[in-house]
């Protein structure tokens, strides 16, 4: 049982590509993991706030994940919808990176 | 008393919701009346034929924007009013009711409506089409273990019903009058795959089936093909497609061809009348024709561009048309138009699923179709949709190979 606010493992950074991202779930909440172009990990809710589409299927670009359904568009490094028809901005998780292994806080 | 002139939109789907949002956002100072056809607010078409009537409670119509949102951006909704002439001498339109309300812009969103099907139809008969939040209900209140349910039209709106009401318990045949299924919207091997996911889960399939007509039988109706066989249903929909409600438009003495007829920045032939969504038609700079297109992602694009032109901005639409459509788990997204005389190129994922890349000839990729998973294909759709708009020549045998990724081939 995971509490709140608890460091967890995800995976080893070589797990994701840069301009991609990984679907990472825990108990019934799922979050999508970024990994910019330029290195750096991002983490925000998995699923998109206009319909239950996963994030981490969505294209990444610059700063900006997209869902793949139907292109509203979300800030990954702040979790702040940017196009419709996403409205509702997604919440953001912090993420450290330690001996190559990705952690979030949940 | 001089009245204000505003900016009146005909239509509260997704063209003409958008629009109203996009001429507030644009600066638009003065008043934004937006006019709908129906008494609720604005809502999502998609779920009509998908969720709304597979879930367990009818949650409502999803809707597009708050009554909170309409006054916050000062938008003057007005529901269930139908707009009934255009005088276009002295930029005035006339309400049912007898209202005038006069114009600086007019964008027509005025949709498409469902096909009639062309053969007697006793008016007894319970036969349904599928366009409005109202249609999802009354097929909705139908659907229940056992009934039977006979839809006409192999398109996506028949099957994407077909999937919701056998899911529901409902058993379902669909008769298509073609020799396959989305004849005219996917390649015929991906067509099989859908029609092979519809018979695993219990859908009856007839192709070449020619409705000759639908007569009530007691209870039920009784839907017969010109072969001289029949099937008994407790609920018939109609699926055949779309004709665009251009008739206020034509009254109005405006171009019609295909739909209204509109320029690349969607101006109709009046520069004060513009139009958007599946009643536009407009010259494809990637195509080089007329297309109108049936499609979600062009309805509330096609809104803001037009706003925005409304504006004075002059912008063209030049989107890649993207569409998508849900079968059972699976999805099939198209990016892009192709025609007969394009090469296929297919990418088979194995059970995953399948792509098949369309290019002109002389090597242009101009369209690409995907049928699996959201994840197996969603990304390669959306990079392939790019590379239609770059009017990218990538090389087949690597469009072909699984092996090398989508995303290498377009920088």
């Amino acid at each position: 049982m995971t509490k709140i606010g608890e460091w967890v493992e995800v995976c080893t950074s070589d797990a994701i590509a840069p301009e991609e991202a990984m679907r990472f779930s825990q108990g019934e909440r799922s979050f999508a993991i970024i990994r910019s172009l330029e290195g750096n990990f991002f983490a925000i809710d998995g699923h998109c706030s206009h319909e239950k589409v996963h994030l981490a299927d969505g294209i990444v670009d610059g700063n900006i994940i997209e869902c793949p359904k139907h292109f509203g568009t979300f800030d990954y490094r702040t979790g702040e919808a940017r196009a419709l028809p996403a409205c509702v901005d997604l919440r953001r998780y912090e993420i450290k990176v330690d001996s190559n292994v990705v952690f979030i806080k949940i | 008393m001089k009245q204000e002139r505003a900016m009146i939109i005909v239509g509260a789907g997704e063209a003409g919701t958008a629009a109203a949002v996009a001429l507030r956002q644009g600066g638009w100072p003065g008043r934004v009346i937006l006019i709908g056809s129906e008494a609720t607010l604005p809502y999502e078409r998609p779920p009509l034929s998908k969720g709304l009537l597979t879930e367990g409670e009818d949650s409502g119509p999803k809707f597009l924007i708050t009554a909170q949102r309409l006054r916050e951006l000062a938008i003057d909704y007005l529901a269930g009013v139908n707009v009934l002439s255009i005088d276009r001498a002295t930029n005035t339109v006339s309400l049912q009711g007898g209202e005038l309300l006069a114009y600086e812009r007019l964008l027509l969103a005025t949709g498409a409506r469902p096909r009639t099907l062309g053969v007697p139809v006793d008016p007894e008969c319970r036969m349904v089409t599928l366009r409005t939040y109202a249609d999802a209900v009354a097929i909705r209140q139908t659907l229940r273990p056992g009934c039977g349910v006979v839809v006409i039209g192999g398109g996506f709106i028949g099957l994407e019903v077909a999937a919701s009401a056998v899911s529901r318990g409902a058993s379902v045949t669909v008769l298509e009058a073609g020799p396959r299924l989305l004849m005219r919207a996917v390649p015929a091997s991906i067509a099989e795959r859908i029609k092979a996911k519809h018979l695993d889960a219990g859908v009856r399939i007839e192709l070449d089936a020619t409705v000759a007509g639908i007569e009530a039988v007691e209870e039920q109706s009784l839907v017969s093909l010109a072969d001289g066989r029949s099937f008994p249903a407790d609920l018939v929909l109609v699926g055949v497609g779309a004709v665009p409600n251009v008739e206020l438009a034509q009254a109005a003495g405006l171009a019609i061809e295909k739909g209204i007829a509109a320029s690349d920045t969607l101006a109709t032939s009046d520069p004060d009348i513009f139009t958007a969504g599946d009643c536009c038609s407009f010259p494809h700079r990637l195509y080089g024709e007329r297309v109108r297109l049936e499609v979600w992602r062009n309805a509330w694009q096609q809104g803001a561009i037009a706003a925005a032109n409304m504006l004075g901005l002059g912008s063209a639409y030049e989107s890649v048309p993207w569409f998508w459509s849900d079968q059972y788990d699976e999805t099939l997204q198209i990016a892009g138009i192709y025609s007969n005389s394009d090469a296929a190129v297919n990418r088979d994922l194995g059970d995953k699923g399948q792509i098949c890349f369309y290019l002109a000839p002389g090597g242009r990729l101009v369209a690409a179709c995907g049928f699996g998973s959201l994840a197996t294909i969603s990304k390669d759709i959306r990079i392939a949709e790019t590379m239609i708009g770059r009017r990218m020549r990538p090389d087949p045998d690597a469009l072909a190979n699984p092996a090398i990724a989508i995303k290498s081939l377009a920088s």
